[in-house]
């Protein structure tokens, strides 16, 4: 069993409620043991670094320092936004002296830079070295499109955390499960980011050029890392079908439900039922293993061939 | 008893604008030692020579001192009018009165003085000068030129028809380097193979060339004039002397398909093989990696089949040593490959080619026969981008510089294809358009203007596949900014060139700078660009920095020249202001103890062992000493000895002590 | 390569601001138009990144008032394509995400960023309030001050249904330490800009 500690952030208490739920469900499964930062704070997403940048770096420099206080060396942040965020602003106050002194006045907290933001491709590829191959029981074998947005990524300088162009560590984590990752055009495009609320249309434009090509090369689910991702692919689908004329129900889930199914574990302990678009995985013929894309079926009608996942 | 004469120079208004001469001269004369002062307009002119010239036979002089402008400027000069005037040169040192005093300071009694005291610090110092004599070395007039491309070629041509040996040496199996990859050379759109074989020819067939290929330089020792070379020849497992070039064994080779690394990995061959039909030497070689019989032990088809019994299965590489005067580094280049393109898919599409592969599509011996075709299914594009920059003026790659030839053959492959594919849409996605050379401009309006090309200015951000089309993700900045997008059928990177493989380790072989992208480093960039700053090493063409082909052949020239000239004469001479070790009568010998600290200190490599013997044989000391064919007299050894065994002639110990002590 | 901004006549334009402030050199900017490419919303900018980037270059103020009063800096979406793939490597979000603030600070923007920016402080104004992000708050918060009365009114109530909005936020502990933080960031904030 490993320690890490955890940083939820806001998403995962409200609409990215079964990310949370997912992880807590399949992280005794894989070794890991959350400890949870206490009383810990919003990170400013991109509001703060929009309209101020002290407030930017200071939110985040919070919540490090309160990680340093419980002596956690690593922080799991499961929201790429956050993530990002706290990457971003630990790189900026250990590299610029007299702003770290700024924060750290502001925040009433010294912040050393001891505590490593990690995010959830990187806590599974630790783990899954400790044998999550052998603990497979239900071999997730569908064809999935690996979605790692924008945040996972760049910028790479800082982040330093696979290739920024055509990344493969959710590919291979998901391989390790019995899927089959496609090769696809849109793996690091942005879905949108945080206009969901302010300019909808953006996110209907961006995001449906991610399912279209998700789905046109034969993706059964995408698979995220993302809260602000999965909002903007999955609670934002009416939209989206709305603005480019189409049917698209494919589902979005996020990697750890991915990890959880194939660990066997009951779909409502993973929320899945908690999705706008159902997630229904459609029954593999036993000789080609292929089945037709989720692609111009209505939403609400179940034809036959496909069934709830068990 | 010293008998100095010292010139007061005013150099016009310069030295007597603030120092006062005359009463300079008038001091000075009352120095020990000095028989003679004068003080003068301009030392550099005739009249000022021959006042030095006189003085010496008249009045006796065991030294001139001229307080002037720098040495840098005159001390040839002056040494000359002593040497004509019976004196040794190097009896004859400048007072630098100038940058050091009278363009420093304002006009007043303390410059004045400040002159008087440089001279009467170099009077202590001259007062103890020895005369020196030029130090010959010999000369072995063979030259060895590393690189058989154009460059390689052009510099062999020029050092044999001056009546020198050449020793060429090529890595690869044939000569001709990249400029017999392509297809038609800018601006003229002449066949390459076609204008470059009859000099490939010419180096076979020259009788002062004497040609390796398939060989590599093993190392290199020595010095300017008399370098010692071990070259190594690898084993082709071929008989030169009784190959006829009949071609039996390529054609009935069991291995066919191995990529070819002419073709750049478009076309295939065989495991034994000649790289391409114009080779020269036309001799086959065999691949021992990917030949059965070096893998496996069987078949041998070749050598069941070959005529005249050629094939050598057990040939082993041989090492040939070679004496050389002078060698021309012409090593080439080699290009970045699309695998270094993140966003352009880490080479993973096959129609997205370098410019050096469509170099090989285009050309008529090439693996399509000159028709343009994708490589993933053969089918001729209709729409193809072409990407300039690609790798290049890019920090975030970590290549700054530009490459220079890339806007000329970019251009080039557009019209190419346009050429041969009237109907096909060609972009050409660029940042600036680097066009100057002959004929260089109008060449590039050709394409723009006669054969329509699209010229967008602007990056391409990414490429990816999609329905079996490329789509080009661009930009055109000329048009707002705003993005362009193209599906292409086929993508040409013009991608960086770059230091060939091995240049570094070649480079620290032969002790020649390199810079941080491991191009060699040229003696002075702009007046210099021809030599290095090891001394009787010289460059020609792209293994300096990225160059076309018009400026590598001039380069190639400059180099050979330079090995004419060192060859001029069977003796070389050089300055005598360098470092002597220590020797004295026996049982002493030497006080150098041989610690060897001043041969690793060295820069120059010009420190050696050497034995003391009794009569016997027996060795009785070994001490240091200095190679006077290397050393350039920099000192750094005579700061490190520790027992002051080393001096440098003509600023020894004794005379830079009396200097700074009479200061 | 180091760079510094002694040849620059102008001390009060946008280039030596942005420079002052985030210490990113816009001269280094070539003009390839890479970023631009890469953008996905450059189509939908009034001034495609390369073209602000331009602009400021000049040092010309009318150039850099339009640059302020853009659409584009309020448009994008920080996703760091332009700065992952920039040659020069220019850091563009980061130069973004200053003007976003002296064009706030100037009085200087974009109606048609409206929206954006009431989202944004809406956003901001729940987490000083409570420490953690309060949805229903920042949709209410953002109706009230858009006047969008209607929108994502078919959405919300099966989010309520799935679990996915809290009726009542999370409020941390320590509510005073993030008061303060606002409050003390504000400060340095409007400080910085009150020394140009």
């Amino acid at each position: 069993m490993i320690t890490i500690g955890y940083f939820p952030g806001c998403s995962l208490l409200g609409t990215a409620r079964e990310y949370d739920e997912s992880l807590r469900a399949i992280a005794p499964k894989i070794g890991i043991e959350l400890v949870e930062i206490p009383d810990w704070n919003c990170c400013g997403a991109t509001a703060a670094h929009s309209l101020n940048h002290t407030l930017a770096t200071a939110l985040p420099a919070r919540i490090l320092a309160l990680a340093e206080k419980e002596n956690l060396e690593e922080i799991l942040v499961p929201c790429a936004a956050c993530y990002n965020r706290l990457v971003m602003a630990q790189h900026e106050l250990m590299s610029n002296e007299p702003l770290c002194k700024k924060v750290s006045d502001i925040i009433e907290l010294d912040v050393k830079g001891t505590a490593r933001p990690i995010n959830i491709l990187e806590a599974l590829m630790k783990t899954s070295s400790n044998g999550l191959a052998q603990n497979i029981s239900k071999p997730f074998n569908y064809t999935v499109a690996c979605y790692y947005g924008c945040l996972l990524v760049r910028p790479p300088k800082v982040l330093q955390f696979d290739r920024a162009e055509d990344p493969q560590i959710m590919d291979e984590v998901m391989k390790k499960i019995g899927a089959v990752p496609i090769d696809w055009a849109y793996k690091t495009e942005c879905c949108g980011a945080g206009f969901s609320v302010s300019k909808t249309d953006i996110v209907s434009k961006l995001s449906g050029k991610i399912i279209k090509d998700a789905v046109t090369r034969g993706a059964e689910t995408i698979i995220v890392a993302c809260p602000m991702c999965h909002s903007n692919l999955d609670m934002r689908r009416k939209d989206i079908n709305q603005y480019n004329d189409s049917r698209y129900i494919i589902p979005v889930m996020y990697i750890t439900q991915a990890i959880g199914l194939a660990l066997g574990i009951d779909k409502k302990k993973l929320g899945l039922h908690r999705h706008i678009i159902p997630v229904t995985l459609p029954v593999k013929e036993k000789t080609t293993g292929k089945t037709q894309p989720a692609l111009a079926v209505s939403e609400r009608s179940a034809s036959g061939g496909k069934t709830e996942v068990e | 008893m010293s008998r100095i004469g010292v010139f007061i120079c005013h150099c016009g208004e310069n030295i007597a604008g603030t120092v006062d001469c005359a009463k300079v001269a008038e001091v000075v004369s009352h120095l020990s030692g000095v028989a003679h002062s004068v003080d003068y307009k301009y030392m550099c002119s005739d009249p000022g020579q021959n006042l030095i010239k006189e003085a010496i036979k008249e009045k006796n002089l065991s030294g001139v001192i001229v307080a002037a402008c720098s040495p840098r400027m005159h001390e040839p000069t002056f040494r000359r009018a002593c040497a004509e005037a019976g004196l040794n040169p190097f009896l004859c040192e400048m007072a630098n009165i100038r940058e050091h005093c009278s363009w420093v300071h304002e006009k007043s009694d303390g410059t004045t003085q400040k002159a008087i005291d440089l001279i009467r610090m170099l009077v202590s110092k001259v007062r103890k000068n020895k005369p020196l004599y030029p130090i010959k070395v010999p000369v072995q007039r063979t030259a060895l030129v590393i690189g058989g491309g154009i460059g390689g070629i052009q510099a062999s041509l020029d050092i044999a028809n001056a009546g020198h040996k050449v020793i060429l040496v090529e890595r690869d199996p044939s000569i001709g380097g990249h400029m017999s990859q392509l297809s038609e050379t800018f601006p003229t759109l002449d066949c390459s193979q076609c204008i470059l074989t009859p000099r490939m020819v010419e180096v076979a067939q020259h009788p002062n060339i004497t040609l390796y290929t398939y060989s590599e330089v093993e190392s290199v020792s020595g010095f300017i004039g008399n370098f010692k070379v071990k070259i190594r020849k690898k084993a082709r497992c071929v008989d030169e002397k009784l190959c006829n070039g009949c071609g039996v064994c390529i054609q009935k080779c069991t291995v066919k398909k191995i990529p070819s690394e002419f073709d750049e990995g478009l076309g295939l061959r065989p495991a034994i093989y000649v790289p391409f039909p114009q080779a020269v030497p036309n001799k086959p070689v065999i691949d021992k990696k990917n030949c059965t019989y070096f893998i496996r032990g069987k078949c041998a088809a070749c050598e069941k089949l070959c005529p005249t019994k050629a094939i050598r299965f057990d040939q082993q590489d041989e090492i040939i040593e070679a004496d050389v005067g002078g060698i021309v580094l012409a090593t080439g280049f080699t290009i970045l490959n699309t695998d270094f393109f993140p966003e352009y898919g880490y080479g993973k599409y096959k129609d997205i080619i370098t410019g050096l592969q469509y170099e090989r599509l285009a050309s008529a011996s090439g693996p399509t026969l000159g028709v343009i075709k994708r490589p993933s299914d053969g089918k001729i594009p209709e729409t193809v981008v072409f990407i300039a920059c690609a790798g290049s003026r890019d920090s975030a790659k970590g290549i700054e510089y530009c490459s220079k030839i890339c806007c000329m053959y970019t251009a080039k492959h557009a019209m190419l294809y346009k050429h041969k594919f009237h109907e096909g849409k060609a972009y050409v996605f660029y940042m600036d358009i680097r066009a100057g050379g002959k004929m260089y401009e109008e060449f590039v309006r050709r394409a723009i203007e006669e054969d329509h090309v699209k010229y967008i200015r602007g990056r391409v951000s990414k490429i990816y596949e999609e329905d079996g089309k490329l789509i080009v993700k661009g930009a055109d900045t000329l048009l707002n900014h705003q993005p362009i997008e193209i599906k292409a059928d086929m993508v040409v990177l013009a991608t960086a060139s770059i230091a060939n493989q091995g240049a570094e380790e070649l480079a620290q072989k032969l002790h020649v700078s390199y810079d941080s992208y491991h191009f060699f480093a040229e003696a002075h960039p702009k007046l210099r660009p021809v030599e290095t700053n090891t001394a009787g090493i010289f460059l020609a063409g792209a293994c300096q920095a990225p160059k076309d082909i018009p400026d590598t052949v001039a380069q190639a020239s400059g180099a050979g020249s330079k090995i004419a000239a060192l060859f001029s004469a069977t003796e070389m001479t050089r300055e005598p202001v360098i470092a002597v070790v220590h020797r004295t009568a026996p049982p002493i010998f030497s006080t150098c103890v041989g610690c060897f600290l001043c041969q690793s200190a060295c820069p120059f490599q010009a420190i050696e062992r050497e034995e003391i013997k009794a009569r016997d044989g027996k060795v009785l000391k070994v001490v240091a000493k200095v190679n006077d064919g290397l050393c350039q007299g920099c000192g750094t050894c005579v700061a490190l000895c520790r027992s002051k065994s080393i001096d440098l002639q003509g600023f020894t110990h004794e005379q830079m002590y009396a200097q700074i002590m009479a200061s | 390569m180091s760079y510094s901004l002694h040849h620059s006549t102008e001390s009060n334009s946008l280039l030596y601001k942005v420079f002052e402030n985030t210490g990113e050199t816009v001269y280094k900017c070539y003009q390839c138009g890479k970023c631009s490419a890469g953008c996905p919303l450059s189509g939908d900018m009034d001034y495609a990144p390369s073209s602000v980037l331009r602009m400021i270059q000049l040092e010309i103020p009318e150039l850099d008032s339009k640059v302020l009063s853009s659409y584009s800096i309020w448009l994008c979406l920080t996703c760091e394509t332009c700065v992952t793939r920039c040659p020069q490597e220019v850091d563009l979000p980061k130069i973004i995400d200053y003007l976003r603030s002296e064009s706030i600070e100037h009085k200087k923007v974009n109606p048609a960023a409206k929206d954006i920016i009431a989202f944004h402080k809406t956003f901001l104004d729940s987490i000083r309030t409570t420490g953690r992000l309060y949805e229903v708050g920042l949709i209410a918060g953002y109706k009230f001050r858009t006047f969008h009365l209607l929108q994502d009114v078919s959405v919300a109530p099966k989010m309520f249904l799935l679990g996915k909005l809290n009726p009542l936020p999370h409020i941390i502990k320590n509510r005073s330490a993030i008061e303060k933080i606002f409050r003390k960031s504000n400060r340095a904030h409007a400080g910085k800009e009150a020394e140009q």
